[in-house]
C-alpha cells in the first residue's frame, strides 16, 4: 500500500516583506528581491516584477502562463516537480507540505495572441478558480531576440523554481490539516471491494507542440506511449503543464496537483466503486499516434479489469478525435465510459459541441460552453499586458469599448471550462 | 510513408521546401481544409488532424496538414475527420482581419511547431 500525506498549511494572505521570506500564522511573507533573484538566475530572463493579487481586489492578471501551487517534500523519496526541479525519483509517497490557498501565477508575452485572464473580482472572477487563491504574480520579460521555445521554457522553469522556493518555507511549519491518501497494488485492489464496480481514470494530456505540451517526470507527453501512473504520483507533482493557449480548458500545473477526478475517485473508493488505477494518454496530431494511444488506453483499461472508466479530455478540436477513439475502443471492450469534456457550441449554444462524435459516447459531463460571451468591466490594476486582449482566443478585434469593458468568450478565462471538473460550470 | 504537406503557411514552406514535398498556396484557412477533403475523397490517407492546435480556426489564418501521396481506397475515418473539421471551422468567424505582422508571424510559428510534431512522428525522428 502506497501512502501519501498532504499537509495543508492554510494561507490567508500574502504580504511583501523586507526580511527573509517566511510563512507565519497563515501569512506568506515574500521578499520580492529573493523572487527576482531566482527568476534572473536564468540568463534568458531580462527583468522580473512581483505583485500580489488577493481575492476581491480590482485586479486583472493577463496573459497567464501557468498557475503553480507552492509545495515541499518533507518525508519520503523524490522531490517536487521530478524531471524539472527534483531528480526523477518516483514521487507519490511520504509527506508533502502544501501552502494551501496560495499560488504562483506566471505572466509574460511569449506570442502575440496569448491569453489567459484571471480577474480577482467582478463577473469574470466567477469564471476562474484562481480568483479565490492568494496569488503571487511573477511577470518576466525575456532578453531581446529570445526565441519563443526558449522563452516558454524559461517562464515555465522560473515558475516551478519560485513555487518550490515558497513551498520550502513551509517545510518546518505544522500543517493545519493532514490529508492521507492510500493506494493499493493491483492484486490488493482487486480483492479489496469485490462487490463494487472496478473503475479507472483515463487522463488525456495535451501534447501537440509549442504552448500545447504536457510533461510527465520531465518527458514530453507526445513522445510517450499510453501508460499507467499511480494517482498519488500526479497528486505529488509528476505531471506539469507546458500549455496555456485557449486557457479555459487547459490544465495549469496547479490543476494537475489538485486533479478533482482523482480526489472524487478517492472519496468514492470503497463506498460506491473500487478505484483501480489511472491511465495517462496523449493527444498528438499524427493520426497513427492517436490510433496507437487509444488502442493502449483500451488495452490497459481491460488489463485493470475495469467495469467502468472516467475519461477526461484536455482541449478542443484535435483532442475530440482522441476522446472519441478512446471512448469507442474502451466501450468495445465491454467497459462503460463517462467522458468529461467542454463545448464549443457557438455563442448561442446551438451548434454541435464537439468536432467528433460516436453513439458509444453517451455519458457526458460538460465543463461548459467556451463560446459563451462575457463582458469584463475594467479593473483598477492590470498585472501583465492588457493590449493582448484584442488578439486572444475568445476575443475579437476592437473588443474593448470606450469605458474599458472587454467583451470576450469565456475561453479566454483561465480554467473557465476545465475538463477535469476543477471549476463549477456545467450543464444538466 | 510518402506524404505531402498541404499548407498556406509561408514559414512551413520555407522550412521544409528543400527537404519535403510541400504544396504551398496563399489561400484562406477553409480552402486548405477543402483541398485536403478533396484529396481524402480521392483516396489519399489523412495523416495529421486538421484541427491541430488550441488556436481556433479563423483566429489563426494558417493551417498545415499532412496527406499521403499515394491514393488508395477512401478511408471512412479520414473522410469523417476532415468533414467534421470543416463543419467545426465554419462555426468560427474570422476575428482579426487586420492582424499585425508580428502576430501573424506568431501564428505561423505555432502552426509550424504543430505540423513539425506530425512530420517528426511520420519520419520517426
Amino acid at each position: 500500500m502506497t501512502k501519501l500525506e498532504l499537509g495543508n498549511i492554510i494561507i490567508n494572505d500574502i504580504q511583501f516583506s523586507n526580511e527573509k521570506s517566511k510563512v507565519e500564522n497563515g501569512v506568506l511573507y515574500v521578499n520580492q528581491e529573493e523572487i527576482k533573484q531566482i527568476a534572473l538566475e536564468d540568463e534568458n530572463i531580462a527583468s522580473c516584477e512581483v505583485f500580489i493579487a488577493r481575492p476581491g481586489e480590482s485586479v486583472r492578471i493577463t496573459p497567464v502562463k501557468d498557475v503553480i501551487e507552492p509545495r515541499v517534500k518533507v518525508e519520503g523519496p523524490g522531490g517536487i516537480f521530478p524531471g524539472w526541479i527534483a531528480k526523477v525519483d518516483t514521487v507519490g509517497s511520504g509527506r508533502t507540505h502544501v501552502l494551501k490557498g496560495a499560488a504562483v501565477v506566471t505572466t509574460g508575452k511569449i506570442v502575440g495572441f496569448q491569453e489567459g485572464i484571471i480577474d480577482m473580482s467582478g463577473p469574470g472572477a466567477d469564471y476562474t478558480p484562481f480568483s479565490k487563491t492568494y496569488n503571487l504574480v511573477v511577470k518576466m520579460e525575456p532578453v531581446e531576440g529570445l526565441k519563443q521555445h526558449e522563452h516558454e521554457y524559461a517562464l515555465r522553469i522560473a515558475g516551478f523554481k519560485i513555487a518550490c522556493f515558497l513551498g520550502e518555507l513551509g517545510k518546518n511549519v505544522t500543517p493545519d490539516e493532514v490529508e492521507t491518501f492510500e493506494f493499493a497494488n493491483l492484486v490488493e485492489s482487486a480483492k479489496m471491494y469485490p462487490e463494487l464496480p472496478r473503475v479507472a481514470y483515463v487522463q488525456m494530456l495535451q501534447s501537440q507542440g509549442l504552448l500545447h505540451d504536457t510533461y510527465v517526470y520531465g518527458v514530453d507527453a507526445k513522445r510517450t506511449l499510453t501508460t499507467m501512473i499511480n494517482p498519488l504520483e500526479t497528486m505529488d507533482g509528476a505531471i506539469v503543464s507546458g500549455n496555456c493557449v485557449s486557457s479555459c480548458d487547459k490544465n495549469p500545473t496547479y490543476v494537475h496537483l489538485n486533479n478533482r477526478v482523482i480526489r472524487e475517485l478517492f472519496k468514492a473508493h470503497g463506498k460506491t466503486l473500487n478505484f483501480m488505477g489511472m491511465i495517462i494518454t496523449n493527444e498528438n496530431v499524427y493520426l497513427a499516434d492517436k490510433e496507437r494511444s487509444s488502442n493502449w488506453s483500451a488495452k490497459l483499461a481491460e488489463y485493470l479489469g475495469c467495469d467502468g472508466v472516467i475519461i477526461s479530455q484536455e482541449g478542443f478540436g484535435n483532442p475530440d478525435t482522441d476522446l472519441i477513439m478512446n471512448t469507442k475502443k474502451i466501450e468495445a471492450k465491454g467497459i462503460k465510459t463517462v467522458i468529461i469534456t467542454d463545448e464549443y457550441a457557438g455563442r448561442d449554444g446551438k451548434s454541435q459541441s464537439l468536432a467528433d462524435a460516436d453513439a458509444s459516447a453517451n455519458a457526458v459531463v460538460t465543463g461548459g460552453n467556451a463560446n459563451q460571451v462575457i463582458v469584463l468591466p475594467p479593473m483598477e490594476t492590470v498585472y501583465g499586458h492588457l493590449h493582448f486582449v484584442d488578439t486572444i482566443a475568445g476575443g475579437s478585434a476592437n473588443n474593448i469599448d470606450a469605458h474599458g469593458n472587454i467583451t470576450v468568450e469565456i475561453q479566454a478565462i483561465t480554467g473557465a471550462t476545465n475538463e477535469t471538473g476543477f471549476h463549477n460550470l456545467s450543464a444538466r | 510513408m510518402n506524404f505531402v504537406v498541404i499548407t498556406n503557411n509561408p514559414l512551413v514552406y520555407e522550412k521544409y521546401k528543400d527537404e519535403l514535398n510541400v504544396d504551398y498556396a496563399d489561400i484562406p484557412f477553409r480552402d486548405v481544409l477543402c483541398k485536403v477533403r478533396d484529396m481524402v475523397y480521392a483516396g489519399h490517407p489523412l495523416l495529421t488532424h486538421p484541427l491541430s492546435g488550441s488556436v481556433k480556426p479563423h483566429e489563426t489564418p494558417y493551417k498545415s496538414v499532412l496527406v499521403g501521396t499515394k491514393p488508395g481506397k477512401m478511408e471512412q475515418r479520414d473522410a469523417s475527420i476532415i468533414e467534421n473539421s470543416i463543419i467545426t471551422a465554419d462555426k468560427f468567424a474570422e476575428k482579426f482581419p487586420n492582424m499585425p505582422q508580428h502576430v501573424r508571424e506568431d501564428f505561423q510559428l505555432i502552426d509550424c511547431t504543430l505540423i513539425t510534431s506530425g512530420i517528426d512522428a511520420v519520419l520517426r525522428r
